[in-house]
């Protein structure tokens, strides 16, 4: 039994001017210890399944699904408190503006110990221990000092390395990160990768990657779905998808990396006359 | 929807008035404020011919008269009479053209003083800027409606003199949008382009940045129109606005007020019509902030 | 934060000195004779004229005059009512706890009432449930609050007589003040049944004051929690599976809270402001109450004294809201 399995997901939004299909019958799932990139380019719907997962999607959207379901639990079926008790816990996400997605109000330890204080049994004492455990397996300089800063005196490295101590606080089974570098300094971003993966690697569990970038693909994912205006392009494993990619959309993508450019410019996506779809 | 209109920038006034209604026509509510705004106006001009009495005609025979619905009312007195027997509709009729005035008159006062102070201080920046915002925050200090009675027992209790107060109470709020508005103009380019080419301070300060400060100072004009009628009756309520027999209808509650026990409807009637009054044109004031300030648009 | 405190106290000075110059000149700039004035509609004798004129410094140059009248303000001389004789200051801190008993109250029911109508409203944005309270919020910001003290009369004393309709207790009962807070003093007197009188005295003023700042109140609460419910941090919050009520109530609403605050600060102003109407309505014996009617008794020493007084203390409100504002802000508590 696979750890996520989506099957033919639709997500529509209304807008005002009227219903926006942002995904359009994606199917993919993932398995305990896997490491599975989503790719495309903004507006392509990749994080619109995983907000549905979540269950955090605007009040205006809308999703159909032939299944949805994690660990065997039908998240279409099951109600808001169930759905609750699964997120922040078994599956846990982590966002592309660190420092927006901490609350500026409350410090660091408090954001951590609420989480904790939701999902577990802990005591007071065994939260802070836990929570100083947790910033320390995330490489922060100091933990029990940055238990008690705010956000905004941190750096948004920083902050992204307090999203996974959060996001890993209850050991999940499944971590989606969401264009977890895109918002961070070059030198930062190779960092919070290789953090991401080797708490994968340690854990066993599953992290679905979120990202635009082939670089960011190559680097850490097993397998890969390319998706594009809300649809599917292609799914792979990571080593033919660069060697032989069957889809053209997906092959525009590829010779968009500045290391496979061969004339003077670079080409972009757009110059490779794609049919609405394109799919191979 | 809004980013398409947001971004091609409207390059002929006409457009921009397009576009405005456009957004503007989305807003049911402000539609409904401008309706009845409108209606209200129409009333005034045309109170000589559509109220059915004179304002100020005392009917002996006929005092303290309920509304004609009720019993004992007559349908010649349709909201009824007041304690010396004037028509109540009547009054109320001509009470509109009173509400308006000083509308009118509080905002274009308070606005052009305000504007002007603004445009100053946010020019010319200095120890000028310093005097006239530390002269507003003066101001400021007091609660409006206290110092626009004081004021008003300074110049002596008349309808007139009611209308300074309220101006001068209103317009610190005038000054410090403008010179806000000036201060994050002036640093943009097509300011300094204008000054590389010599343009002369005065006609940078009116022709090219205060047009594009407008469209806060409309909604506060909108928001400030309400205050002045409202501010205008309180202080009438309190018999030191418009003198009786005077159809302001602040000034009608205030004679009525004895009455309210036995009949309510003279003090019903003047204040339905100030709420309503009120209420339509902050209707019509928010409205005007959703449709010209897009970034508020949320709110 | 020590020397934001001195910073913005720094900043009151010039608006203090604007402020006791108004006052000052407000009694000079009265048409006719001051001392006929003061003198009130006996009059006075040439002789008495001049005693008078030596006496209250009117010969001496305008600057002296006012470094007097400051001086004299410092040691907590605000001069005397003409119709009492009473000291100004005397007379205002008799008062003033009533007013406060009825801004605190209207205000509570404000915050109490306001705030929930606004966050309600966020999270149902464009339901009907929002578009109701929103257009009730705007009646109420609207309303020309001497008319609906009028009306809540003619309901709940004359139709239906639940309340009474004026004053701060009823005639059966002497209470000794002792904090000058009605409900305070009667729950402190032994006489039965004078503490509900007290309550059923404040509903309507109460009602009646706290009208507009709940009108704003909603409002401002709604359009800063609308604000806050799209940022990434509430996503955030409810991605750790939190509970609706902690997502709403605690992550967006403390974020929220801080604009809140602020504005809920600037209804002191608005409050005097609509003291004077309210304990017009009500003759509530309190400031406002008093001023009005010392602008028509021509106390202008009274006038003087209270405009003064109310401006200083909107002054000190307004600079603790905005030190509450720093307080409250990580952000700015937070910054070196």
């Amino acid at each position: 039994m696979a750890l996520l399995e989506i099957e033919n997901l639709t997500v529509e939004f209304d807008t005002v001017d009227g219903r926006f299909r942002a995904l359009d019958g994606v199917s993919y799932s993932i398995d305990a210890g896997e490491v599975l990139a989503v790719v495309g380019e903004s507006g392509s719907g990749k994080s619109v399944a995983m907000l549905a997962v979540m269950g955090l999607l605007a009040n205006n959207g809308h999703l159909w699904a032939d299944k949805l379901e994690f660990e065997g639990y039908d998240l279409l079926t099951m109600s808001a408190k169930q759905r609750r008790d699964i997120i922040g816990k078994d599956i846990s996400m982590i966002f592309q503006e660190p420092i927006a997605s901490l609350n500026p109000c409350f410090t660091v330890g408090a954001q951590i110990d609420e989480t904790l204080k939701e999902h577990t049994e802990m005591s007071r004492g065994e939260r802070k221990a836990r929570a100083i455990e947790l910033l320390d397996s995330v490489g922060m300089p100091d933990s029990a000092k940055a238990l008690k800063k705010y956000p905004h005196q941190m750096s948004g490295g920083q902050c992204q390395r307090v999203m996974i101590a959060m996001a890993i606080a209850c050991k999940p089974k499944l971590l989606i990160a969401d264009e977890p570098t895109t918002a961070l300094d070059v030198t930062i971003q190779k960092q919070i990768l290789d953090l991401l993966l080797d708490l994968q690697h340690e854990s066993g569990m599953g992290l679905i990657m979120i990202t635009h970038d082939m670089a960011v693909v190559a680097e850490t994912a097993d397998r890969v779905v390319v998706q594009y205006k809300g649809k599917k392009m292609e799914e792979a494993d990571v080593l033919s998808l660069f060697e032989s990619p069957q889809n053209s959309y997906t092959k525009a993508l590829l010779s968009a990396l500045p290391e496979n450019a061969t004339g003077d410019r670079l080409p972009t996506v757009s110059d490779f006359h794609l049919g609405d779809g394109g799919a191979a | 929807m809004a980013d398409v209109t947001q971004n091609s920038a409207p390059d002929t006034r006409f457009e921009l008035i397009v576009n405005f209604w456009r957004h503007f026509r989305t807003n049911r509510g402000a539609v409904a404020g401008l309706i009845f705004f409108i209606a209200l106006v129409i009333i005034a001009l045309g109170a000589w011919f559509i109220a059915p009495h004179s304002p100020i005609e005392q009917y002996r025979d006929a005092l303290l008269l309920p509304p004609a619905w009720q019993e004992g009312g007559d349908w010649s007195y349709v909201l009824g009479t007041d304690a010396v027997g004037r028509d109540l509709l009547s009054r109320l009729i001509y009470g509109s053209q009173y509400s308006l005035f000083i509308g009118v008159v509080v905002v274009s006062v308070a606005l052009v003083v305000g504007v002007c102070l603004g445009l100053v201080a946010g020019t010319f920046g200095g120890w000028i800027d310093t005097f006239i915002m530390r002269i507003m925050d003066i101001i400021l200090a007091f609660p409006s409606l206290l110092l626009a009675l004081v004021l008003v027992a300074i110049l002596g209790p008349s309808l007139l003199n009611a209308m300074i107060a309220i101006a001068v109470v209103q317009q610190p709020y005038y000054v410090r949008l403008t010179r806000a508005s000036v201060m994050s103009e002036m640093s943009r380019e097509y300011v300094m382009a204008a000054r590389v080419s010599g343009v002369r301070t005065l006609r940078l300060m009116f022709v090219t940045v205060l047009p594009n400060c407008m469209a806060p100072l409309i909604v506060q004009a909108a928001l400030s129109f309400s205050t002045a009628i409202l501010d205008a009756a309180a202080l009438g309520f309190l018999g030191m606005g418009a003198q009786p027999p005077t159809p302001e209808w602040g000034t009608m509650l205030a004679e009525s007020r004895e009455f309210i026990l036995r009949a309510p409807w003279v003090v019903t009637f003047p204040g339905l019509a100030i709420l309503t009054t009120v209420l339509a044109i902050n209707l019509i004031g928010d409205g005007l902030r959703d449709a010209l300030d897009p970034k508020l648009k949320r709110s | 934060m020590l020397r934001l405190i001195l910073k913005k106290l720094g900043l009151l000075i010039p608006t203090f000195i604007g402020v006791t110059l108004t006052s000052f000149f407000f009694i000079r700039l009265l048409p006719g004779d001051p001392i006929l004035l003061l003198a009130g509609e006996r009059g006075v004798s040439p002789e008495r004229y001049n005693e008078l004129m030596i006496q209250f410094g009117y010969n001496d140059p305008i600057w002296q005059q006012y470094l007097t009248y400051l001086g004299n303000l410092f040691q907590g001389d605000l001069g005397a009512s003409i119709v009492t004789k009473q000291p100004v200051l005397q007379e205002f801190m008799t008062l003033f706890p009533a007013t406060v008993e009825l801004g605190v109250c209207a205000m509570l029911f404000a915050v109490i009432v306001g705030l929930p109508a606004g966050i309600i409203a966020a999270v149902k944005r464009g339901k009907t449930l929002d578009h109701t309270v929103m257009t009730t919020a705007l009646a109420g910001y609207s309303m020309p609050i001497f008319w609906w003290g009028l009306l809540l009369i003619i309901l709940f004393s004359g139709m239906l007589g639940w309340t009474p309709v004026s004053g701060r207790i009823s005639f059966m009962y002497w209470i000794e003040p002792v904090t000058g807070f009605m409900l305070i003093d009667t729950l402190l007197s032994d006489e039965p049944g004078a503490f509900g009188s007290a309550v059923s005295h404040l509903i309507l003023p109460t009602i009646v004051l706290g009208t507009i700042p709940l009108a704003v109140i909603a409002r401002q609460t709604r359009s800063a929690m609308l604000e806050v419910l799209d940022e990434d941090y509430v996503r955030t919050a409810r991605a750790k599976g939190l509970s609706n009520f902690r997502v709403i109530g605690i992550h967006a609403l403390r974020n929220a809270l801080i604009p809140v605050i602020t504005i809920i600060g600037l209804q002191i102003g608005v409050l005097f402001a609509g003291a004077i109407l309210t304990e017009s309505i009500f003759s509530w014996p309190g400031v406002g109450k008093w001023m009005v009617d010392s602008i028509f008794r021509r106390d202008y020493p009274v006038v003087q004294g209270g405009l003064l007084m109310i401006a200083v203390i909107v002054m000190i409100v307004n600079l603790i809201v905005d030190l509450m504002y720093g307080l409250i802000n990580p952000k700015i508590r937070h910054t070196e």
